[in-house]
């Protein structure tokens, strides 16, 4: 059996996948990046070799990507986000045309040919105010934790606005709104509409056309999507469960059975 | 005696000052805003009638400055913080025309006239990218006290150049110099370089003039006055008194008003 590996080291969390000849899933894995990049990579792939009982030498190819690629010293190849989370939505969902990738500190509009391909792509990674620090920076002025944010927003009535003009100016509209007896469920799903309002015009701006793929760990949650849903006025594939969140880590590993396949091509017709 | 304070309430602190009627500093304080305004604007203006032993009825008109400072119940009126920041910077520094103010959440760039009257400005309100907060991240991120950010950065011999623009990843990205093995004088240096050249933008925009004065709580910072110097290639004037300078200027509008209504009316 040759399996291959796709590690994507994330600014906040790196996620592992494990893919075997038939491109099923062995096991996945998640570590917080921190800031010893290398070491969450070789973590995050233990961890998936430890749940699959595989060895370390049983994975034949690895792919590394996100923006600690470079970090991997394991990888054979280091392939682009966006070109592994693209290789990963069409496998999910072969009619991707329109991805949105919202990840710890960049988001991502990615437009992509008939041929799966990257035509073109839109990226915010200069401001907090776009990406997932905002929803994180929201939830610790109100004493909650990143993985409530899920559960928090989904008791929400209804959502109060907030300007989401800068991350750290959003404290003290927290604060103020707090005061005033906002209930924090009400307050974090305004970040969120807020959140998703800055990913449209990201989007728009890749000239977005159906099918759309949500890429991230925040979209796994469902009241998330129903927002970004309301807002695009259209239907939107979604991973199911914390898959989402390892869409890129598959792509990078479905892009090594290619290489591998590519390999033993070359190996057949050279002898 | 009659006695004008102007109490200055910022994003981070509340600070208040009483002049006597020779225009002289008689007594200052300072306190953390907080969620309670109106209570850290009373606990300023308390704090320094009994620092400077002056009775409350013996100031006739308070002033209120700053982001709350509608929320000085006591004050008789209220001016902008740019007007007592310009205002300020003026009566300790006479020849000043431009003015630089670094508080907790905003920068500003102020061009003041010759008697201290606002001829332009602009600050970012959009982004707190360049303000005092991008230095509370470093500090929350290297575990160093505010105060003594300035002091480790002037160690630093060999800066980074910190990349991100936004508060919110800088903190991120001091923790990957540290992971990649930079000295954290470097680290800093880079962090006060960053915010020097963000200012100097804007103090561009508004025209630059000289002379130069570096206000509020991040002009205590020594290492922020070096690396502006750096920025702009000239001297700054800093006063003892930076962090005071709006509510300098505040209680200096207040003593106007208490001059101008001891004169007789023209009309009369």
């Amino acid at each position: 059996m040759t399996y291959t590996a796709g590690i994507d080291v994330g600014s906040t969390y790196t996620k592992a996948v494990v893919l075997d000849h038939d491109l099923r899933m062995v096991g996945r894995a998640l570590r917080p990046t921190g800031f010893k990049l290398a070491q969450a990579a070789e973590e995050a792939l233990c961890a998936v070799l430890g749940e699959a009982g595989l060895a370390r030498d049983a994975v034949r190819y690895t792919v590394a990507t996100g923006y600690g690629r470079h970090q991997v010293t394991t990888s054979d190849a280091q392939v682009t986000d966006l070109t592994a989370a693209a290789r990963g939505a069409t496998h999910l969902f072969p009619g991707t045309r329109t991805i949105l990738d919202v990840g710890g500190q960049t988001m991502k509009a990615t437009r992509l040919d008939e041929g799966a391909k990257v035509k073109s792509f839109r990226l915010n990674d200069k401001c907090a105010a776009g990406t997932g620090a905002f929803l994180e920076k929201t939830a610790r002025y109100m004493g909650f934790t990143t993985e409530e944010i899920g559960p928090l927003v989904s008791t929400s009535k209804e959502a109060i606005a907030i300007s989401g003009v800068c991350a750290v100016f959003a404290e003290s509209e927290v604060i103020n709104h707090l005061s005033q007896g906002v209930a924090p469920a009400d307050i974090m799903l305004g970040a969120v509409v807020s959140l998703v309002g800055r990913s449209v015009q990201l989007l728009k701006r890749v000239g977005m056309e159906p099918e759309f793929t949500l890429v991230g760990g925040i979209l796994r949650f469902e009241r998330m999507v129903a927002v970004v849903r309301s807002q695009l006025q259209a239907e939107v594939n979604v991973a199911p469960g914390d898959l989402v969140q390892f869409t890129a880590a598959l792509g990078a590993a479905l892009l090594g059975q290619r290489r591998l396949r590519q390999l033993a091509a070359a190996t057949a017709t050279s002898t | 005696m009659a006695y004008a304070a102007g109490v200055d309430v910022g994003s981070t602190q509340t600070k208040a000052v009483i002049v006597d009627e020779g225009r002289r500093i008689v007594a200052r304080a300072l306190t953390m805003t907080g969620a309670n305004v109106i209570r850290a604007a009373e606990e300023a203006f308390g704090t320094a009638l009994r620092s400077g032993d002056v009775r409350e009825e013996e100031v006739e008109y308070v002033v209120g400055t700053g982001y709350g400072r509608y929320k000085v119940t006591f004050g008789n009126t209220q001016v902008t913080e740019i007007s007592c920041h310009g205002r300020g910077a003026v009566h300790m520094f006479p020849a000043t025309r431009t003015v630089v103010d670094m508080g907790g959440q905003d920068t500003k760039a102020i061009r003041v006239s010759a008697v201290g009257e606002i001829v332009d400005f602009c600050m970012n309100d959009k982004c707190a990218a360049g303000t005092g907060r991008f230095l509370g991240a470093a500090s929350s991120a290297l575990d160093i006290p505010l105060d003594e950010l300035g002091p480790t950065a002037l160690r630093g011999e060999r800066p980074v150049k910190i990349s991100t623009t936004c508060t919110v990843f800088a903190e991120s990205e001091v923790l990957s110099w540290l992971g990649k093995g930079k000295k954290i004088e470097d680290i800093l240096l880079g962090v006060h370089q960053s915010i020097a050249g963000r200012s100097t933008a804007l103090l561009r925009r508004v025209g630059l003039e000289e002379e130069i004065t570096f206000t509020g709580g991040v002009a205590k910072n020594v290492a922020m006055i070096e690396t502006l110097q750096e920025s702009l290639n000239l001297r700054v004037n800093v006063s003892e008194d930076s962090h005071y300078m709006g509510a300098l200027g505040a209680a200096l509008f207040a003593l106007d008003h208490i001059l101008a209504a001891r004169q007789p009316a023209k009309t009369a």
